[in-house]
């Protein structure tokens, strides 16, 4: 083979534009937040500057769409579902800087840092979702996770901030490590690292089964964690509410939806052919996820920590429509990651901006009358909140309604079943929010509330306007969604 | 542009209109919201000259039929149409929700717009629940309704107002899940959601008679908790008594229907084996219903309650017409539907004068209400009687033709049914005696001005349609009929058309093997 073969070509570098426009601007912010000092007037700059970086890079990831195909020796690859997860995640990054503007200010924290920790994190994710590779993968997770264990103790004065980091670090390098022992399994037993390699070895022999299925367990081990689903969800509640509100907003939807992107991309093509073996655990950890998080999501008083149960909850949903193992099942993944995205990320936002400086207002009891005295902040959480129950003309609703439908077409009724009750019973502690905003006389905090600030609202308006587009309209990303969920093997 | 989606998207519009209003300026949502649904029942009125008073129509056998493309994949397609069935049940909302806005107009103080966005948007759900002929449509219209009836309930209702609405939501949000899942596998049995298809799918025999039977049950639990049947109807007492009158009007008169309008819509026609093998205990169940609601309703202290569990009784009717597969149930049954929105609606419209003018729900607060207020006492007197079911007015109509049913398919349920009827004179003439006769309190007497103007527009309506329905049938039954005789061949219904005699079996009153045979025999 030439030598030139083996160096990338300018199509490598266009498919790979995204990631090299974030991690250039946040080095590039780090460097300028050093040279600027901690002079307070400057704070809202690196804002702006990521948010330029991410609208780029989403610019960038669309454009990357007609340029699909492998990247640097079949490592990356970006197709449909790499682009879709790109597209999601750099929105999610939008959706964070947007949200995370009045909170900085109000707690006098470090602009600089924060944004540069964002655009990596932002960058491991599209790393993770173009990979090919279980290295790439593992680059990519590590890249990620790192900059989030970061984040998640941002504020590092504040004590549950140290407590959630620390946590959150603790347990994910733990089930980090699962996920390499698992790759080291693989490569063992098959000598590649390369998905559809691996798919091709285990298509042709079917005897290296106790080994296999070691790795493939071990794998789920570290997905199921980094997906928040049961029964390795025990990290989630704590550091969900320990971090700050616009650090959990992007935690929530970000790395989970990733995590989302490559456990379906490496179970459906790597180890496809012994579905068998796996699907009857992800069956069960999706049950599991529904019963934990709908359950204990019921008696929660702190919103932050009701909205963690909630978010296991729809983990567990999600794992519904990944153990159907059908075309169907995978579109209906992402069309429902990408209604879970817009409707935690505004639940979120509205916690977000209720919350005041130190967290003060994190109970559902606070929201008690803000129906009334901040009427539109009310109504668009009013619309995530019903779009998370699953009430018809909101994305939640068509994103519920797609998984089930791959779930029955699998013949998997006894699980849809059990999957919508549980819906049913999280219709509850959705409705006491509803409950104290509109049906309780108004308290403290929803008088003394300041009407949100326009990055806050623009954000807000965004994921309602979305929500309320995937409800009514949902053709717009199901055709999309459809016809880029089947994968080269 | 077609009439009914107009009459589907009007109330729509108006929410939409109103949406933007300052919500300090109430006065004028108020004559909004009334001109708006004003204008939509007259136009709602325009579609009885389009729905064939005789035979069904050609092709699908709905008028005003409309089917648009919604979503691609899977085929989810804006189908609506109405037939002789869904257009009373149509006409029947947009008649009670200008009345709703009257009778509301006194007693609701606080957040006005809010409550009259919650109403246009319940009447946009209703109507189009029972104009859907596609499945999934018909379930998102099902869902739409359920939001603006919580928020009635929970913001503008009584005491235990948040109780009673997180128990109506959660339970209905219990009941739809099932159907939900039942629609997604009829939709991959048949790869459709129309209704017309699904229907000519199953008379082809694409289910298994396992599938039926669970495809049945699914439709059957959501549509039984929302009629409500027993024993699922504990939502209702709560919901009625703490909702504020209007919630318990559109609740009472069109909410409950949407139940009964889907077992005759989809649970007959859709499994009709499935639907003939458990006749037996689902018309013991409507009729444990019927007896068990009277006799609850005998003691309850609260005004409201009666009438909460009056209705229980009153569904039973339906559910046991519907459960007849007799031509005579079945024009019964949904007659009973209409009545019992008119009646009961005007029950509920009575006892919130009541509390408006006395603020107490309680029976005991009352007494000697007529020698103050006659013209209040005479028409709840009407009201009440029609709801007993005395010939003249429309409730009798119904229950003949459901008892008459029922007695065609077997004897005794229409004896143990119509001991429902006897009760419920019971408890309407004992609480009519409570609240109206006798000798006034004191401060009763200073707080019961007589009906007013705005009292008289809201009632007057739904009297004249007591005494219209029940002297003259002949201007609703027809396209009733007509419907139901369409729908008769598909769902199997039963032909011959007599009594059968007591004595052709041996009648052993004493034994609890004549109460088996009394449910199973026959079927």
């Amino acid at each position: 083979m030439p030598t030139a073969s083996y160096l990338p070509s300018s199509e490598d570098y266009l498919r790979f534009l995204p990631e090299i426009i974030l991690t250039v601007v946040g080095t590039m912010i780090m460097l300028l937040d050093a040279i600027l000092g901690d002079k307070q007037n400057q704070k809202p700059v690196f804002g702006y500057v990521a948010l330029v970086a991410l609208c780029a890079a989403l610019g960038a990831a669309l454009g990357g769409y007609s340029h699909m195909g492998p990247a640097f020796s079949g490592m990356l690859t970006i197709d449909g579902f790499a682009t879709f997860f790109r597209v999601l995640v750099i929105s999610v990054g939008i959706l964070t800087v947007l949200s995370s503007f009045q909170y900085l200010k109000r707690e006098h924290a470090a602009a600089g840092d924060y944004h540069a920790l964002v655009l990596f994190s932002v960058t491991g994710q599209c790393v993770m979702a173009g990979a090919n590779e279980l290295i790439m993968i593992f680059i990519g997770l590590e890249i990620s996770s790192i900059a989030t264990y970061v984040l998640a103790g941002y504020l590092r004065d504040d004590k549950r901030n140290n407590e959630a980091a620390l946590k959150y670090f603790l347990l994910g390098s733990f089930a980090t490590a699962f996920l390499l022992y698992g790759i080291a399994w693989i490569y063992g037993a098959t000598g590649s690292t390369n998905l559809t390699r691996i798919n091709h070895f285990l298509a042709a022999n079917n005897e290296s089964g106790l080994l296999i299925g070691t790795a493939a367990a071990l794998m789920f081990v570290g997905f199921a964690f980094k997906v928040a689903a049961a029964p390795f969800q025990i990290w989630a509640p704590d550091v969900y509410q320990g971090a700050a509100a616009p650090v959990t907003l992007f935690m929530s939807v970000g790395p989970k939806a990733v995590a989302f992107a490559v456990f379906v991309r490496v179970f459906f093509t790597a180890f496809d052919s012994i579905s068998a073996r796996w699907d009857p655990f992800i069956w069960a950890s999706a049950l599991l996820s529904m019963v934990v998080g709908n359950f204990a999501a019921l008696t929660q008083t702190n919103i932050k920590r009701m909205l963690a149960y909630s978010s296991i909850a729809h983990a567990g949903y999600i794992m519904v429509a990944i153990t159907a193992h059908n075309q169907i099942g995978v579109a209906a993944v992402m069309f429902y990651l990408a209604a879970y995205a817009l409707m935690n990320i505004g639940a979120f936002a509205v916690v977000t901006y209720f919350c005041r400086q130190g967290e003060r207002y994190v109970n559902i009891e606070d929201f008690a009358g803000l129906g009334w005295k901040q009427p539109m902040t009310a109504g668009l959480f009013s619309i995530f909140l019903l779009s998370l129950i699953g009430v018809p003309l909101t994305g939640g609703f068509f994103g519920k309604f797609y998984i089930f439908q791959a779930a029955i077409d699998a013949h998997l009724v006894w699980l849809a079943v059990l999957g919508l009750l549980n819906s049913a019973v999280g219709a509850y502690y959705y409705l006491r929010i509803l409950v104290v905003m509109y049906m309780e006389e108004p308290g403290e905090a929803a008088c003394s509330v300041a009407p949100p600030g326009a990055a806050l609202q623009t954000a807000m308006w965004a994921t309602a306007l979305g929500t309320l587009l995937l409800g009514i309209r949902p053709s717009v990303l199901l055709d999309f969604v459809r016809s880029s969920s089947v994968f080269g093997k | 542009m077609n009439l009914l989606t107009a009459v589907i998207f009007l109330p729509m519009a108006g929410f939409l209109l109103t949406l933007p209003l300052p919500r300090e300026n109430h006065k004028f949502i108020r004559y909004f919201t009334l001109a708006f649904s004003l204008v939509t029942f007259v136009i709602s009125l325009f579609l009885i000259p389009g729905v064939p008073f005789g035979a069904r129509p050609a092709g699908s056998g709905f008028s005003f039929d409309v089917n648009a493309a919604w979503i691609n994949v899977p085929p989810i397609r804006y189908h609506v149409g109405i037939d002789g069935i869904s257009l009373w049940l149509v006409i029947l909302t947009t008649l009670l929700t200008p009345i709703c806005v009257l009778i509301s107009w006194a007693h609701v103080h606080k957040h006005e717009k809010a409550f009259h966005l919650s109403l246009l948007l319940l009447e946009f759900g209703l109507v189009g629940v029972f104009c859907s002929l596609d499945l999934f449509l018909f379930f998102v219209f099902w869902e739409v309704c359920l939001v603006p009836m919580y928020f009635i309930i929970g913001i503008w209702g009584h005491d235990r107002r948040i109780y009673a609405a997180l128990k109506f939501f959660v339970y209905t949000m219990a009941g739809s899940m099932l159907l939900l899942v039942a629609i997604i596998f009829l939709y991959n049995k048949t790869g459709t959601f129309d209704y017309a298809d699904i229907l000519a799918a199953t008379q082809k025999g694409v289910l298994t008679y396992r599938e039926e039977a669970l495809l049945f049950l699914g439709f059957f639990i959501a549509f039984a908790i929302k009629v409500p049947m027993f024993p699922v109807h504990t939502w209702l007492p709560d919901a009625h008594v703490e909702a504020p009158a209007a919630g318990s009007v559109m609740l009472a008169s069109v909410m409950l229907k949407m139940g009964t309008y889907g077992l005759l819509r989809f649970c007959l026609p859709l499994f009709p084996t499935a639907a003939h093998d458990n006749a037996g205990w689902i018309s013991a169940l409507a009729i444990t219903g019927i007896i068990y609601g009277a006799l609850v309703a005998m003691v309850q202290p609260n005004m409201k309650k009666v009438v909460a569990y009056s209705s229980v009784s009153h569904l039973g009717f339906v559910v046991l017409g519907l459960f007849t597969f007799t031509q005579q149930g079945l024009d019964g049954a949904v007659y009973q539907m209409l009545n019992h929105g008119v009646s009961t609606g005007a029950l509920f419209i009575l006892v919130g004068f009541l509390y408006e003018r006395r603020h107490s729900l309680e029976i005991k607060d009352y007494g000697g209400v007529a020698t103050r207020a006659p013209h209040l006492a005479t028409i709840f007197m009407i009201t009440m009687l029609a709801s007993i079911g005395l010939p003249t007015l429309n409730n009798f109509v119904g229950e003949y033709l459901v008892l008459q049913g029922a007695a065609l398919v077997h004897f005794r349920l229409a004896v143990f049914a119509s001991i429902g009827v006897i009760l419920s004179a019971c408890y309407m003439l004992w609480l009519y005696q409570r609240v109206f006769y006798g000798r006034a309190s004191e401060s009763l007497m200073h707080h019961l001005p007589d009906l007013g103007t705005r009292d008289y527009w809201s009632i007057v309506p739904l009297i004249v349609l007591m005494v219209w329905m029940g002297v003259y049938s002949e201007s609703f039954m027809p396209p009733i009929s007509a419907a139901n005789a369409a729908a008769l061949p598909g769902i199997g219904a039963k032909k011959e058309m007599h009594v059968r005699n007591l004595q052709d079996r041996q009648y052993r009153p004493d034994s609890l093997a004549s109460l088996r045979e009394f449910f199973h025999a026959d079927r």
